[in-house]
């Protein structure tokens, strides 16, 4: 046979792996399927699951055994722990189950018992006490104890909760609290850096017990190790031979005996020799003396020596992850000679040097890992407590042998949770950990600010640092994280939001893992030389940042993984994956990657096929059946980038390509999942929208009309957008809309359409556009004082002279609240409390004394009146009376107010016309909303105009068009559509002036666009004073809107009017409409007289008013009470 | 290119409407009476009681306009104003409750009641009509076990404007029928309620404008088109007659038996002008409308008959006419 016909045959039997692939139908119900298992805050609850069921038994038992100084005998041991399902306490020990929303209304907590199971010794006797209370756990809604996991819609319903939230916050006095994502660097990993451009490769360890970090620098050309544990930094040949690494040829060998790596080694070495350091004692006595020192010395620590210290400090703080039994070095002493070789390869060859800012280098801190730092830190601290009050209690003699168990109070662990989660303070002295801002209030102004918050991810960098990498969109965040949803200003970059189909992992166990591995071919490192380690042929494998071993056959290692991970023999969310820069192999287990799901192509053929999809459609396949068939695998940000994926079918490359994006548009977060056709827009206004869609006011949930919040924006008639997106439908924004569909003509009407404002028609207003209800909460408590007084509420009081009820009070029922349905005007009262003054003594039995009490009323401030939608009566967590007052305000929208569209396109209204004046098509159509076309050309929001256009064709068509990011109806077909009804195939139609009756001259862009109403309001925002309070120290009149503040003529004005040289104006405005005083000034010694009297020269003779600020008078004052003497002189001016 | 009737055109260009360049008699011409009677013509084209169809020709645009603006906002009808709530214990606001009350067109007849004045409490059988609802939602007694329909479970779950009752005041029993005073429909939905839910209201219903509030405007719109005409400048035959004929509203463009296009009735043209987007049909068609030739389409909402909004308003722009000589001439 010819070469030629050869190739030919060759070229025939790849045929069908050249064959376009067949794009596969309804591959996005996939994504559905996802969020049906895992909910749009999976990562929340699953790392709260985790905790609750599996790290808090870890951390119980980590921490078991409790000893007792006074008696060696005495232990407590804990067998177990749990935590229960949630209850109130109603009093003497009597507790009922608990709903979210009871503990919403009455300002408790929801939260769960922390019961352990313990063994201990009272008297002589070893005590077995199950179920013992140590504590309360709060709890995550929806989260595997909560009472909302696996209920019916009916039955959520009957618990007054939406079946639409997501959960996955926690309720802390009546608040609702989301521990928000905290993004970090990597736990136990190297990282080779360059700081002030120096290499350094650094690693922090954590542990359990310990946090720290150890780093390897150059430094004047040699190689040392610096740790904060000590006072100098460490020649690194030292730290070698301290971990029994005496002879130079083992370093060498460690560290890697090329050449290259030997001439930088040299130094390094000489510097030990000079060092007259040889032995490992040597070298432990040198880092001994270089300890920093303990302020306090304990009998404990007197007894050791420098040497015992420092040995004990290798093997447990430096490096603390990697482990170090009987005190042998060897797996440290490779794992820092890496180090080292890390440095050397960064030295060379600057591309080996790590992105800090690459994802794969960071992990994701969820609700459980924060809750369980806090909880081991609470716990152990419990456990010194009661080890204290054991040292204290036992050596006394007693009637009745110590019981531990009287001691365990569970304040102490209940009351820590709880203020860390409503403060956010995240303070962990064993770690030297203070974080703020951990937590911050579910902001509640729509669904989507909502389920925003819950995907929010927060940075620990410095917000106020002028750095643009950690800002900057990487590339690694492809999928995992939303590229649009971050905010403007300081926030920018470091707050980020998670993509769709983002999981974050929990740990897992490593243990099997790791025998796969050696089961698999990898070698212990502890019984191999540096020369076997380093030969190139060889590759290091690493489980979670620790060295497992070496392989030969790294790639057979990895197929292996990926075949057990797929068969579902080792967890999914193992990751594997090769550096061929570092011959190294990187297994995580470790919890905190980002990972999402995808699928797997073999062979050029997605596994994936229309069969599956079919029966996905049937309801006969779920995704985790995807999984365990293993045609979706998860893969994490690092082996991400270990493999080839095709965004849609026809990318796919027979022999490259290992995966298979399942929708694209997932790449989006929540928020930026509502933009229809963002693919059209200008990136930056995505980003402007996914910020105003969380002020965009519509409905929150179901149970809206059943919460009392502090503040809370509805829309009377909202409505689901015409123009939907997959993720609209995918979040049930469309069953909880925020925004109404306006018929906009986009054309210039008036002048009052400058600067994005917008032009309404008057009729839709009267018919109910953009009405909306402010809810707004009065609450108070009714307190019960030490001395036997509580507060009290009266009935409203009556006029003395003519009997009628006096008007602040006209509103209030006999039980001295406001009746429901009133409409109550600014400064009425709502409830008419008196509290009795904190100074009297306790009362006498039986001793009636008359009480003054004082009166401390709630009342209304508002410049509108208000109604009362309700009133709630009850009692919170400290058996206080609760009364909350729920107000309401329906709003029409005004000149002022502010709407926006799904393409961050804001503007306030800028002129209300009535419909007659309003421009009208062939069909009689007026639009609802005039909208300027000098906002396209500059904003370039492509989308909006393919939105108006698909809304239209929607609208004939009776259906729904899809903008779906990287998706969507087609314009063409849309304007087919519109041709099909008679409308032009540009979606221009002809409109006539309303005013003129003429034809307009140009051809107007008009159809639906969604609407969203923000909730600036003028309402709230107007302001203008003549009179009105002043401060009392300066007598200037007081500043910002909510205390009736002054307008201020500030500096640039005030310079203004001096360069005018209008003096009169400004002595108007700056004394006299502000703080003029008359001030009595004695013209002899020129200081201030007090009356008319000058107390220095005794006479009155000289003293004279003169006009002046009060804040100068006030100067003199302060100056002279320093002893400094401002003198005035006074002339005749006239 | 045939030779167009004398009438004054707008032009449909690709990009814009431009006026034909001499234009006939509509742009400084005095206003002359007795060409405008010879001229002027009504013809109703379609009648019922809520819709009609008329056309006004040979009239200026600000007269047809002025027409069109009058039916929208200065034609009055009857509305629910004021609504005294009782109770309300339903889970609607009673703001929201009350304007959806007002926006259900009534029957009652304006021109039969006088404004309300603006200074008065009170309302008199001559300015006011009242209507009681009182609902209340009760479980049914019998709940059958199998059903979960709300229908089956609870009475009066859905108020609808039917169950508004007419209270007449004074001596209005006797000049007005039940029925031609209540909701104009019976089947608006107003609220939803559950056990316990209670609605007990008293309405009051004004005459106004719609100048003041839409609710009060007696048309669902009024408005005008001008009369559509299109112009074959070429022989249009074979595959380009089939996609002429699709650029245009169905039954604007014939095809007649040797294949050739021709204009059969432009008059429901809705002007897509998409002959524009193919270039080799592109210069067979002149699209223009005639500007003194208007198409009126007024939708009542049920109090009035279209026809008689209609006179209504040409009787009000009579009125505000006769003022201004009035006051022209009092000078």
């Amino acid at each position: 046979m010819s070469e030629a016909n050869k190739k030919n045959i060759e070229w025939e039997n790849t045929k069908g792996l050249r064959e376009p692939i067949k794009a596969l139908e309804d591959k996005w119900k996939l994504v559905p399927s996802f969020l049906q298992v895992k909910g749009l805050v999976k990562q929340h609850i699953d790392s709260f699951n985790y905790f609750i069921n599996v790290e808090i038994k870890k951390i119980v038992q980590a921490n078991e055994k409790v000893f007792c100084d006074a008696d060696p005998l005495f232990y407590i041991k804990y067998l177990n722990a749990y935590v229960g399902t949630p209850d109130l306490e109603e009093g003497f020990n009597v507790t009922k189950a608990a709903t979210p929303h009871e503990c919403r209304l009455r300002d408790m907590t929801y939260s769960a018992p922390i019961t352990v199971d313990i063994e201990y010794i009272r008297g002589n006797q070893r005590v077995i006490k199950n179920k013992q209370l140590i504590g309360r756990m709060p709890l995550m809604l929806r989260s595997s104890n909560c009472v909302l996991t696996n209920k019916s819609d009916f039955e959520l319903a009957q618990l007054n909760e939406c079946p639409h939230d997501p959960g996955g916050y926690f309720i802390i006095r009546g608040q609702e609290k989301v521990i928000l994502i905290q993004e970090q660097l990597s736990k136990n990993r190297m990282i080779v850096d360059e700081f002030k451009g120096a290499i350094q490769c650094q690693v922090t360890s954590s542990t359990h017990e310990k946090k720290t970090r150890t780093n390897v620098i150059v430094k004047n050309g040699k190689y040392v190790m610096r740790h904060n544990a000590l006072s100098d930094d460490i020649p690194i040949a030292v730290a070698f031979k301290a971990m029994g690494i005496c002879t130079d040829q083992e370093i060498m060998q460690l560290v890697g005996s090329d050449d290259a790596i030997a001439k930088k080694m040299a130094p390094c070495i000489m510097e030990c020799h000079n060092l007259k350091i040889f032995t490992q004692n040597q070298a432990l006595a040198y880092i001994g003396s270089k300890l920093k020192v303990k302020r306090f010395q304990t009998a404990n620590t007197k007894a050791r020596t420098p040497v015992d210290e420092a040995r004990d400090l290798l093997a447990t703080t430096i490096l603390a992850h990697v482990t170090v039994e009987n005190f042998n070095f060897y797996v440290k002493a490779i794992y820092l000679a890496i180090m080292v070789k890390r440095v050397i390869e960064a030295e060379n060859n600057k591309s080996a040097i790590d992105d800090p800012d690459y994802y794969g280098n960071k992990r994701l801190e969820l609700a459980g890992s924060l809750l369980s730092l806090m909880f081991e830190d609470l716990f152990k601290r419990f456990n010194w407590e009661l080890k204290s009050i054991a040292d204290k209690i036992i050596p006394k003699v007693k009637a009745a042998p110590f019981d531990v168990v009287k001691h365990m109070r569970p304040d102490l662990i209940a009351n820590g949770l709880f203020t860390a989660i409503s403060s956010g303070n995240w303070t962990i002295k064993r770690f030297k950990m203070e974080r703020h801002g951990v937590t911050q209030v579910l902001s509640r102004l729509s669904y989507i600010s909502a389920l925003g918050m819950m995907t929010r991810v927060n940075s620990q960098f410095e917000k106020t640092r002028k750095v643009s990498g950690p800002r900057s969109l990487q590339p690694s965040q492809w999928g995992m994280l939303c590229p649009s949803d971050t905010p403007e200003g300081e926030g920018c970059g470091l707050v980020k939001n998670l993509a769709l189909m983002t999981h974050i992992t929990t740990d897992s166990s490593e243990e099997p893992i790791s025998r796969l591995a050696c089961n698999s071919g990898v070698e212990d490192v502890r019984l191999l030389g540096g020369e076997e380690i380093n030969h190139p042929a060889v590759y290091i494998v690493f489980l979670n940042g620790n060295i497992l071993g070496v392989t030969r056959q790294y790639k057979k290692l990895i197929k292996i993984f990926r075949m057990f991970r797929r068969r579902g023999l080792i967890s999914s969310f193992v990751s594997i994956y090769p550096n061929h820069n570092q011959r190294t192999v990187y297994i995580c287990s470790d919890g905190g990657r980002l990972c999402r799901p995808y699928i797997i192509v073999e062979k050029g053929n997605p596994l994936v096929q229309q069969v599956h999809l079919n029966e996905l459609n049937r309801g006969i396949r779920k995704f985790q059946d995807f999984l365990n068939d293993g045609l979706i695998e998860y893969l994490d940000v690092n082996e991400e980038n270990d493999s080839h994926i095709a965004t849609v079918e026809a990318e796919i490359d027979p022999y490259v390509t290992t995966h298979l994006e399942i929708e694209p548009f997932t790449i989006l977060g929540v928020c930026a999942g509502l933009v229809p056709y963002p693919h059209h827009n200008q990136s930056p206004r995505n980003t402007y929208q996914c910020a105003m869609g969380k002020q965009a006011m519509g409905t929150i949930g179901y149970n809206q009309k059943n919460r009392i919040d502090t503040l809370m924006y509805n829309l009377v008639y909202p409505q689901c957008p015409m123009v939907k997106t997959k993720t609209i439908e995918l979040t049930n924004f469309d069953k909880l809309p925020a925004g109404q569909n306006a018929t906009v003509a986009v054309m210039s009407y008036s002048g009052y359409d400058i600067e994005d404002a917008l032009i309404l028609n008057r009729a839709s207003i009267d018919r109910g556009y953009g009405r909306c209800l402010v809810y707004k909460s009065a609450k108070t408590t009714m307190k019960r004082y030490s001395n036997q007084t509580s507060d009290r509420i009266l009935g409203p009081s009556k006029d003395a002279t003519t009997g009628k009820v006096i008007k602040a009070h006209d509103i209030l029922d006999s039980d001295g609240i406001a009746a429901p349905g009133e409409m109550v005007e600014n400064r009425q009262v709502l409830i008419n409390k008196q509290m009795p003054p904190a100074t009297i003594n306790p009362i006498a039995q039986g001793q009636q004394q008359q009480i003054e009490y004082k009166e401390v009323p709630v009342t209304y401030k508002g410049p509108v009146e208000s109604y009362i939608e309700k009133v709630m009566v009850s009692a919170n967590a400290e058996d206080a009376f609760l009364i909350k007052i729920l107000l309401r305000q329906t709003r029409i929208p005004e000149i002022g107010d502010k709407f926006s569209s799904r393409h961050g396109q804001k503007g306030v209204t800028g002129l209300i016309v009535q419909q007659e004046d309003m421009p009208f098509n062939d069909r009689g159509i007026c639009p609802d909303m005039i909208m300027n076309p000098h906002g396209f050309p500059s904003r370039m929001t492509v989308g909006k105009t393919i939105e108006l256009l698909a809304g239209k064709a929607g609208l004939m068509e009776g259906k729904f068009h899809y903008g779906t990011a990287f998706g969507g109806s087609k314009v063409k077909d849309v304007c087919n559509e519109l041709e099909k009804h008679g409308y032009n195939y540009h979606g221009k139609d002809i409109f006539y002036s309303g005013i003129t009756g003429e034809p307009l001259e140009a051809y107007i862009y008009s159809g639906p666009v969604y609407y969203q109403k923000l909730k600036h309001m003028v309402q709230d925002k107007m302001h203008a004073r003549a009179r009105g309070p002043r401060a009392v120290l300066t007598r200037q009149p007081t500043e910002g809107r909510s205390r009736d503040g002054g307008l201020r003529l500030g500096e640039m004005e005030r310079d203004c009017l001096i360069g005018y040289g209008a003096s009169m104006l400004l002595m108007e405005r700056l004394m006299l409409a502000s703080d003029a005083f008359s001030a009595d000034i004695c013209g002899a010694c020129g200081r201030l007289a007090s009356r008319a009297w000058c107390h220095a020269c005794r006479s009155s003779a000289a003293v004279s008013a003169v006009e002046m600020p009060y804040a100068c008078k006030l100067l003199f004052q302060e100056l002279a009470s320093m002893n400094i003497v401002p003198k005035l002189t006074l002339k005749k001016y006239c | 290119m045939p030779q167009l009737e004398e009438k004054p055109r707008v032009f449909l260009e690709e990009y814009r409407l431009k006026n034909a360049a001499n234009d006939y008699g509509m742009a400084d011409e005095k206003w002359n009476f007795k060409k405008f009677v010879k001229n002027f013509r009504i013809v109703i084209v379609r009648l019922d009681n809520f819709e009609m169809e008329f056309d006004l020709i040979g009239l200026q645009p600000a007269f047809a306009n002025a027409f069109r603006r009058l039916m929208l906002s200065e034609v009055p009808s009857m509305a629910i104003e004021k609504v005294m709530v009782r109770n309300n214990t339903s889970i609607i606001q009673d703001e929201v409750l009350a304007h959806r009350l007002g926006l259900i067109p009534l029957k009652a007849d304006p021109r039969l009641f006088e404004y309300r004045p603006e200074d008065a409490t009170e309302g008199t059988e001559y300015d006011t009509l009242e209507f009681s609802l009182k609902v209340k939602c009760t479980a049914v007694k019998s709940q059958p076990k199998d059903s979960y329909r709300t229908e089956d479970l609870y009475e009066n779950h859905s108020v609808y404007s039917s169950q508004i009752k007419w209270q007449p005041i004074g001596n209005q029993a006797s000049v007005h029928k039940e029925a031609d005073v209540g909701p104009v429909h019976g089947d608006i939905l107003i609220s939803k309620m559950r056990p316990g839910h209670e609605l007990d209201l008293q309405l009051i219903a004004v005459k106004g404008i719609g100048k003041d509030h839409a609710k009060f405007s007696p048309v669902a719109t009024a408005s005008y088109r001008l009369l559509p005409e299109i112009t074959l400048t070429r022989e249009v035959v074979g595959g380009q007659a089939a996609l002429l004929q699709s650029c245009f509203s169905p039954g604007v463009i014939g095809i007649d038996s040797e294949g050739k296009a021709y204009v059969k009735d432009a008059r429901y043209d809705t002007c897509s002008r998409n002959v524009y987007r193919y270039d080799d049909i592109k210069d067979a068609a002149i699209l223009s409308r005639i500007r003194d030739h208007f198409i009126f389409n007024v939708e009542s909402v049920g109090a009035m008959a279209p026809n008689v909004i209609f006179v209504e308003a040409v009787k009000i722009l009579r009125d505000k006419c006769k003022s201004l000589l009035d006051e022209l001439n009092s000078f």
